[in-house]
């Protein structure tokens, strides 16, 4: 029977999560790390020890240095679960997963949640037409599976939307436009953080380069762009939008959507740990110290998941999580722990110098936040912006109460892509803060298990206790 | 603590703002009282709207089968009291058998209930059931049926009484909860972090928490915190329209308009109701997907979406507390050990009557709080 006790479990195998299993298990940890895909890499390193040359070439340099991790990671004595799905993960630290039709548990003396960022969602009027996807997915196409978007229209802001322009441009599949809602005074206010991102000029001249690759390919890119919405009655057929003084329409039928990414909270959220709101980074985040460590003793938070900072940062942040869990459970003493930390602190410092010049520059548009009356907001239960504006004027007043005044979150996705929208238009119409209105209570499991999976389960725990 | 700033008086006091509790204030209401209801979170957030939603008369301890009976007859006409049809759907509950021993059961339970004078459970055969439910397994010989029974919507049902008592003018303190009464004169002052309430009588609807309230008022009366749990599935194409349970498993299925398919029945998991938590049992919710399979084969590859439990005060003998407390003009209605839900529309009655004709025109005797004095 497969090992189910261990001193640190860490689930998601990104940058994050990979750098905190190789690092507690250089310590002598026994440690389990769980991810859905079939590889380690996370988000940015998906698929990175299977690409191919041709795919190398789109997707490029940086893509290829994930590969050093899962290099690590695969001569480390971390046992790394591919493929398992967690659906619920306890505060006596066990974590449920099921793999191939099978629930399975382990438990760890302490728990890592390294499970990144997901893309904002982007409720414009049109979204949930087919053909109107996230660039995120369209990038996951790519890696996992080789498909390309064709004739595609990119709406949006931040540099993931660049960077899989360019990656469909390498693929051959030149987008259509760039439609781009950040504005000249989003540079404006982004340029006084400027001095801090000069610092790390690296990362600056890649997204310049990205510009200029789009311009020679004669990319059309449209900024400042509002009111935009996806046309179309049972499949996106075209994107129309305001730019530059006049109404334009661009006919496709394949919409990407992007508007930055923020941090995955689901499972911070289902064990209730502490969360506030980043004004700047319009976004919740659980709240840690600088190690990682969460408002419960038995979890740490490391990468995107913590707060958005990007794959080098995660990886910094996952070592000093596995820092932080390997003293709280008595591994390394606390000061070995603080000597080690301090300089990985440093140079997570510096790595971290563009974040303000970037989050200022792609603060998504108060559009996003306060979408049109008839827009949908819920895609599961199809519930309006104007249905939760409604709602507050009938006194409710957080969005738990928005399942009980019109069943708002209570579909599949549980909130996933609607809970921030939801909590930004009751914060607007009651006056108070995002903090103050709070977000969806979370409950397992995390992703849909068939009852067949769960009824595995309580032979898995029959087992355990038996052994 | 802040310094007061509420102070209101009333006719009837309703501590918690639950079904319970907005149902006893509405028909206080109708009948002409001034009510105040202090919640100390708010409307409906606990048992009110975390179950199950089962109208159901099916299977009901001896004691409770009256009042359940009357209010079903208040859920059939659910609509005329608060305005609303509350999701109400009647068709059958029906209790599964799965042997020629769990048949006998069956048959003596409903003997039983016939014995005290209502007619309403009724023994199928293994093909009537399998007209009524045609998805269930094979395997089941017959069962035990209530007509009329059925299921309502939790959040619907506590939005329209609470609607409703609003406004017959009742008013609603959430927030903050009662944690001092003291006595003045004639009146009981009611205090929280915000504000003291005073008026003559009070009613105890206050769920897991009826216990605490229960000793600021001189009654000793243990309740257990438990936390139901249930399990509730991805849209399923339409399939049963019976709500089911089966003999001698804790078991409850039902599907709803919408399509999703609700599992539950009994299992635990942990309550902290100090902290407004629940953990989930996994072992329990297992269980449950194992026997929905056995019972509803097409079940198998079925999506969860969500599990989740709420917070009920279970009481010793599993039926609630209905009465009058030891001292003057006090009473409570909790302890509603799971089944609460369809006794809403009748016990907010009976309470009322309680209060204005210091009697029930149904018997409740069972129900006394003093049952447990030693
Ligand atoms: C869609 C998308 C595309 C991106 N593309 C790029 C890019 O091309 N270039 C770039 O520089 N940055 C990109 N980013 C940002 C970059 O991915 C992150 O900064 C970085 O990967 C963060 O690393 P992480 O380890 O914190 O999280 P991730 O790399 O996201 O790793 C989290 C892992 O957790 C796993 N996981 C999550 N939930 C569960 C669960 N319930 N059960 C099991 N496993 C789970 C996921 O499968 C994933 O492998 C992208 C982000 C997103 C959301
Ligand atoms: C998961 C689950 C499934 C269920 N399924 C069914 C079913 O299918 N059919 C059925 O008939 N019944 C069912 N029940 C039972 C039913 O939900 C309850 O019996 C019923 O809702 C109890 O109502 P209540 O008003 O007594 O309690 P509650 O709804 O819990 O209300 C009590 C209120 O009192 C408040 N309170 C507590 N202390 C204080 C204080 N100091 N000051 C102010 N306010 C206070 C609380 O905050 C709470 O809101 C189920 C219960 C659960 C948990």
């Amino acid at each position: 029977m497969m090992q189910s006790q261990f001193d640190i479990v860490v689930v998601g195998a990104g940058p994050a999560g990979m750098s905190a299993a190789v690092e507690a298990a250089k310590h002598g940890a026994t440690v389990c790390l769980l991810d859905e895909q079939q590889r380690a890499g996370g988000q940015i390193y998906r698929n990175v020890a299977q690409t191919t040359p041709a795919q190398a070439k789109i997707l490029g340099k940086d893509y290829l240095a994930g590969g050093r991790l899962v290099q690590e990671l695969g001569q480390s004595a971390v046992d790394h679960r591919a493929g398992v799905t967690v659906w619920n993960v306890g505060e006596d630290g066990a974590v449920t997963y099921s793999r191939n039709e099978q629930a399975g548990q382990v438990r760890g003396q302490h728990v890592i949640i390294a499970n990144g960022a997901t893309e904002r969602p982007v409720p414009i009027p049109g979204w949930t037409l087919p053909g109107v996807i996230t660039a995120g997915a369209a990038q996951i196409m790519m890696k996992s599976d080789g498909l390309v978007a064709q004739n595609a229209v990119l709406v949006g802001s931040g540099p993931l939307l660049y960077l899989v322009a360019t990656q469909l441009l390498a693929a051959g599949a030149p987008p259509k436009a760039l439609v781009e809602t950040q504005t000249r005074r989003n540079l404006m206010s982004a340029l006084p953080h400027f001095f801090g991102a000069v610092k790390d000029w690296k990362q600056l001249v890649k997204g310049m380069r990205f510009l200029v690759t789009l311009k020679r390919a004669k990319v059309p890119r449209y900024t400042a762009a509002s009111e935009i919405a996806v046309e179309g009655t049972d499949h996106a057929q075209a994107v129309t939008f305001r730019a530059g003084g006049k109404d334009h329409r661009i006919e496709t039928d394949m919409v990407l959507l992007h508007q930055g990414v923020v941090p995955n909270t689901q499972i911070s959220r289902s064990l209730k740990l502490d969360h506030r709101f980043d004004d700047i980074q319009r976004c919740f985040h659980p709240v840690t110290d600088a190690l990682g460590q969460s408002s419960h003793p038995l979890f740490s938070i490391a990468g995107d998941g913590a707060g958005i900072g990007g794959a080098k940062v995660a990886a910094i942040s996952g070592r000093l999580a596995a820092l932080n869990a390997l003293a709280s459970i008595g591994k390394i003493d606390a000061g070995l722990r603080d000597t080690q930390a301090a300089g990985l602190i440093r140079s997570r410092q510096s790595e971290l110098s563009i974040r303000p010049f970037l989050d200022v520059l792609y603060t998504p548009p108060e559009e996003v936040f306060a979408p049109a009356d008839d827009t949908i907001i819920c895609r599961c239960e199809e519930v309006r912006a104007g249905d939760i504006r409604k709602f507050a004027a009938m006194g409710c007043d957080g969005p738990n109460r928005t399942k009980v005044f019109g069943r708002c979150g209570m579909g599949p996705c549980q909130g996933r892509n609607c809970g921030l929208t939801v909590t930004e238009i009751l914060a607007a119409e009651h006056k108070r803060t995002q903090n103050e209105v709070g977000a969806f209570r979370i409950r397992a499991p995390l992703k849909p298990v068939t009852l067949s999976e769960l009824s595995a389960l309580s032979d898995t725990i029959h087992q355990d206790k038996t052994q | 603590m802040k310094s007061s700033s509420n102070s209101a008086t009333a006719d009837t006091i309703v501590i918690g703002g639950g079904l319970h509790g907005c149902s006893t204030a509405l028909h206080l209401a109708l009948r002409g009282m001034k009510v105040i209801v202090v919640e100390k979170d708010r409307v409906g957030r606990h048992a009110s709207s975390a179950n199950a939603g089962g109208v159901r008369r099916l299977g009901r301890a001896l004691p409770e089968v009256p009042l359940s009976a009357a209010s079903a007859q208040m859920w059939q006409n659910i609509e005329a009291l608060v305005d609303d049809d509350c999701g109400f759907v009647a068709s059958y509950q029906v209790k599964l058998a799965d042997t020629d021993e769990q048949m006998d059961q069956l048959r003596a339970r409903a003997q039983q209930v016939r014995d005290i004078g209502f007619e309403h459970e009724h023994i199928i055969d293994q093909q009537t059931l399998r007209d009524l439910v045609p998805a269930v397994s094979p395997a089941c010989i017959g069962a035990m049926a209530v007509k009329g029974d059925g299921f309502a919507n939790p959040f619907q049902t506590i939005k329209a009484f609470h609607q409703k008592c609003k406004q017959l003018g009742v008013t609603f303190h959430e927030g903050s909860g009662v944690d001092r009464i003291e006595r003045a004169g004639t009146e009981w002052s009611v205090q929280t972090a915000d504000g003291t309430f005073v008026a003559p009588n009070i009613v105890n609807c206050a769920g897991a928490w009826g216990g605490k309230i229960a000793a600021m008022l001189g009654d000793d009366l243990h309740v257990e915190a438990r936390a139901p749990m249930l399990i509730i599935t991805e849209k399923m194409p339409h399939f049963i329209d019976c709500v089911a349970g089966a003999q001698g498993i804790p078991f409850s299925f039902k599907q709803f308009p919408n399509g999703t398919v609700l599992i539950g029945g009994g299992h635990v998991g942990t309550a902290h109701p100090d902290i407004n938590k629940t953990d989930l049992n996994f072992e329990g919710l297992a269980t449950y997907a194992k026997t929905a399979q056995r019972y509803f084969p097409i079940m198998k590859n079925a999506k969860i979406v969500r599990c989740w439990a709420g917070i009920e005060g279970f009481m010793p003998d599993g039926i609630p507390v209905i009465g009058a407390g030891q001292a003057d003009n006090v009473f409570h209605s909790f302890g509603y050990s799971a089944h609460g839900y369809q006794m809403g529309p009748v016990c907010g009655k009976i309470l009322s009557e309680l209060v204005i004709d210091k009697a029930s025109t149904l018997p409740i005797a069972p129900f006394a709080p003093t049952r447990f004095a030693a």
